[in-house]
């Protein structure tokens, strides 16, 4: 092992900005991060151990304790749940003899919960050792237990297991017509990169990650501040359940998401780029490494790219799970080799971003736009869409609809058409950028896809009538609660909290006084939050408390206190104790 | 000219550099506030310091002060806030305060009593934390951690040392040290280490003073917390 760490970290250069790289190596080597290691990494990279301790204990993909030599993590996004989770959990169980959330005595395989794997209109999906196994079904469960029980490395599984696919239905602006290598760069250099920056802004673009900040003023501020250095940081973390566009687009339109990043280079001035890639989309890094090789023979990377005397280079990381590496300011955060917890600001990325110095984060989408935009300038884009949503946007449909994929809409669409669309009928409701959204009832399918009316990132997921809202609700909130970085009291105690109080209400522990209590709960999360994943975790309970508080009525018990836990389950430890089951050692729940 | 902003109502001049908790504490004006200290680089993670500029929730402690920024600090909605965030504190660990003794010399305990917080409000977690009593010296209650990490910083800034960490994500952050068999007594910590006496709660504690100053004569036995952080920390920005 002392050896292996050395090449690694050797052939990193010694960069401590590599920390998740060199652990996400030890870990696939190793099946955990052992002790020995941890000195070893800590002592070449001249790094205290706590922050690499630090570091694996905040990323789901890391572990202390081993794992099994074949990991295989199910996706517990509510999508999934939605296709199958549960039954196929069952069918995993059986077959390869492990629980779930358990490492099996041999120690061959273990089994987990993993958040949305972003192939929520192909599951119930998981991962094995970190690639992407869509459409799980029990005949494909048999396959897999026979190959794990046959030791067969998961490099030299049927291809066929691992075929993620792009399920683009509607195409639009973009997705129509994808443009030839380097003629927005081309077209760029031709029209001169200050002019290309005019029309980013006459085109009106806004950035496709979910906030909506205009791309061309970002790109300015970015531009104006006095560096000696630049960078140009995609973020591919798409970690909102129910999102998957940036995969396609990253799976088919790279080399336009590189041309965007590279065009945006030239026009800030800056020589380097990542792309932060979601540890979940190991399957598309070595593809998109070959896209970015063959870029840079083709001399649209490296050194004076087409000819016009500017370098630009860009490097793929990958993360380790953790959704709030999303969050631009924790993304930059893990980009030098960090727990992913969300900066103070001021100052904003684009002054002091990945080691200081001024940093533009966009969204795959984001790039792709401004590279065509730079080829078929501003008005192009802006003649489509909406007064304050300009040209389209791409959709992650899925849920229960007859086409879950990808739609590209004009912004200003219908809730409606798309629902016609996709073929989704006898629809409850749909929730509408992901958990961080809105949940819409089918009262609202007039309103529009637009940032003034319903904004998304791309996530879009229907439920039909015969869906239990709460238990919708209830994935979502464990979902934040799981998921917040920890930093900020609100977040932290409050998601667990969140997480509590609604447990008890959906097991019928609830009092009179319990939904009120989780509102004021809400409202608090929500404005006194550090970052938007804490100021957004409440929207489930919320948006849904709104539309449907009769719901929430429904579950409490009429009396005035009731205990927040099963008083009779409470019990079984003594029972056992006392080695009894007889009517008396039993306690009945208070009598409404 | 000097640039001012109001808080409350009131202007107070303030430099440029400055955060609105240092203008304040400079004018004799108390924001609540845990994880903050002038001594290091701030933080911004309890939120306690939560004030409106121009109608927008900032923390105080990181917060640039501005000229013309209207604050309001001392209101009752943000009160009730500042309340429940403490009450999350509290709920999260295992503060049993009549036999802690750090009681009466508390911090958090102290902005408790300032915000009239009077029960739990929350369910408790009842977390399952342990002690670390291996130094010779110094003794580490996770009980009472509520991360903060002024220890964090206090050893890398003052002490030159990097012996505390935060590890771990959401609610399951914890409080390490940097030896490798992940005891205090095998940092290179000593007790006369800032680390060793700035936790604002009872978390890292000096063995053998606990009952030197008896309970009832304690700091915040007789004196608000506002008026102690004034008087001290309005002294250190000097
Ligand atoms: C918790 C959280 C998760 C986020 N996840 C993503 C993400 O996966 N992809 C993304 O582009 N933006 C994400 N964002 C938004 C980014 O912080 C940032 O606004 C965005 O990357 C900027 O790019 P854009 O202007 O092109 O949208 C997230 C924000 C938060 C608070
Ligand atoms: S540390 Fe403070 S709040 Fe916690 S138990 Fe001790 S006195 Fe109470
Ligand atoms: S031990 Fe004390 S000083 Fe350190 S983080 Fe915990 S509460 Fe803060
Ligand atoms: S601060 Fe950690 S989730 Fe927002
Ligand atoms: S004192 Fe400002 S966030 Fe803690």
């Amino acid at each position: 092992m002392q050896v292996f760490i050395q090449d690694l970290i050797k052939n990193n250069g010694y960069q401590a900005t590599d920390l998740l790289a060199v652990l996400r190596a030890v870990q696939a080597q190793y099946q955990h991060i052992p002790k020995a290691a941890i000195e070893q990494i800590a002592a070449l990279l001249c790094i205290s151990r706590t922050q690499v301790i630090g570091v694996i204990e905040f990323y789901s993909f890391f572990h202390l304790s081993p794992r099994g030599h074949y990991d295989l993590l199910i996706s517990d996004s509510i999508t999934d749940h939605l296709l199958g989770k549960h039954q196929i959990t069952a069918y995993i169980e059986q077959a390869l003899q492990v629980k779930l959330g358990e490492v099996r005595s041999d120690g061959l395989v273990s089994f987990d919960n993993t958040s949305c794997t972003g192939l929520c209109d192909q599951g119930p999906a998981a991962l094995i050792n970190g690639y992407a196994l869509p459409h799980l079904t029990p005949a494909k469960i048999d396959q897999i237990t026979g190959l794990i029980n046959q030791q067969i490395p998961v490099s030299a599984w049927p291809a066929d297991l691992f075929a993620v696919n792009d399920n683009v239905y509607q195409a639009g602006l973009l997705l129509s017509q994808t443009i030839q290598h380097g003629e927005a760069l081309h077209a760029g250099l031709e029209r001169g990169f200050k002019e290309t920056l005019k029309e980013l802004d006459i085109s009106g673009l806004r950035g496709r990650g979910g906030a909506g900040f205009k791309t061309a003023t970002k790109w300015q501020y970015c531009a104006e501040e006095t560096a000696d250095a630049r960078i140009v940081v995609c973020n591919a973390d798409e970690g909102e359940p129910g999102t998957f566009k940036d995969r396609v687009l990253l799976t088919t339109h790279a080399h336009q998401v590189f041309e965007g990043m590279t065009l945006c280079a030239a026009i800030i001035g800056a020589e380097q780029g990542f792309l932060y890639l979601r540890g979940e989309y190991l399957h598309l890094y070595a593809p998109l490494k070959a896209v970015l090789a063959e870029r840079k023979q083709a001399g649209l990377l490296g050194n004076n790219i087409i000819n016009a005397g500017f370098n630009f280079d860009i490097q793929i990381c990958l993360g380790a799970g953790a959704y709030i590496c999303g969050e631009e300011s924790a993304l930059i955060e893990s980009l030098e080799g960090k727990m992913g917890i969300p900066r103070n600001r001021p100052p904003y990325p684009v002054t002091h971003g990945y080691l200081g110095k001024p940093t533009v984060v966009n969204n795959v989408e984001t790039y792709m736009a401004a590279a065509k935009i730079a080829l078929n300038g501003g008005e192009w884009f802006a003649n489509v869409g909406t007064d304050k949503s300009k040209g389209t946007k791409i959709l992650s449909i899925c849920g229960d609809c007859a086409k879950p994929g990808i739609y590209e809409v004009d912004f200003g669409t219908s809730i409606q058409t798309i629902l016609d669309d996709c073929g989704a009928k006898d629809v409850l409701g749909i929730q509408i950028g992901g958990p961080s959204g809105t949940f819409i009832s089918n009262t609202e399918f007039a309103r529009k896809i637009a940032f003034e009316d319903l904004a998304t990132g791309g996530s879009f997921i229907i439920f039909n009538n015969s869906r239990n809202i709460l238990d919708i609700v209830n994935n979502f909130t464990h979902f934040f609660a799981h998921e917040s970085c920890g930093f900020c009291t609100p977040c932290r105690v409050g998601t667990s909290l969140l997480k509590n109080q609604l447990d008890k209400i959906v097991n019928g522990h609830g009092s009179a006084g319990d939904v009120v209590a989780l509102e004021e709960l809400c409202q608090l999360v929500k404005t006194q939050s550090h970052c938007g994943l804490g100021q957004t975790a409440a929207n489930p309970i919320l948006t849904t408390l709104e539309r449907y508080p009769e719901l929430y009525q429904a579950q409490l018990k009429k009396i005035s206190y009731e205990p927040g836990f099963d008083l009779d389950a409470a019990l079984e430890t003594a029972r056992q104790m006392a080695n009894r089951n007889d009517a008396a050692a039993h306690l009945s729940q208070l009598e409404d | 000219m000097t640039k001012t902003l109001t808080i409350d109502g009131v202007t107070i001049p303030f430099e440029d550099g400055q955060t609105i908790i240092q203008a304040a504490t400079a004018a004799g004006i108390y924001i609540p506030h845990l994880c903050h200290n002038p001594e290091f680089t701030p933080h911004g993670s309890c939120k306690l310091c939560t004030v409106k500029v121009n109608g927008r929730n900032c923390s105080a402690c990181t917060f640039p002060a501005m000229d013309g920024q209207e604050v309001i600090n001392n209101a009752k909605d943000l009160n009730a806030d500042r309340q429940k965030i403490t009450q999350m504190l509290f709920v999260e660990g295992n503060h049993f305060c009549p036999s802690c003794e750090k009681t009466g010399n508390c911090q958090l305990q102290a902005v408790a009593y300032h915000l009239n917080m009077l029960d739990d409000h929350f369910p408790l977690f009842y977390p399952h934390r342990e002690l670390d009593a291996s130094h010779e010296e110094i003794l580490i209650d996770h009980n009472r951690c509520i991360f903060c990490t002024l220890c964090v910083r206090a050893s890398h800034e003052q002490d030159g040392k990097d012996v505390f960490a935060i590890s771990g994500r959401g609610i399951n952050k914890h409080l390490i040290v940097n030896s490798e068999t992940g005891l205090l007594k095998d940092t290179d910590i000593s007790a006369s280490d800032k680390a060793a006496h700035i936790c604002p709660t009872g978390a890292i504690l000096i063995k053998h003073t606990a009952y030197q100053v008896p309970i009832g004569k304690r700091i915040y036995d007789h004196q608000q917390i506002d008026q102690v952080t004034l008087n001290s920390e309005s002294e250190h920005d000097k």
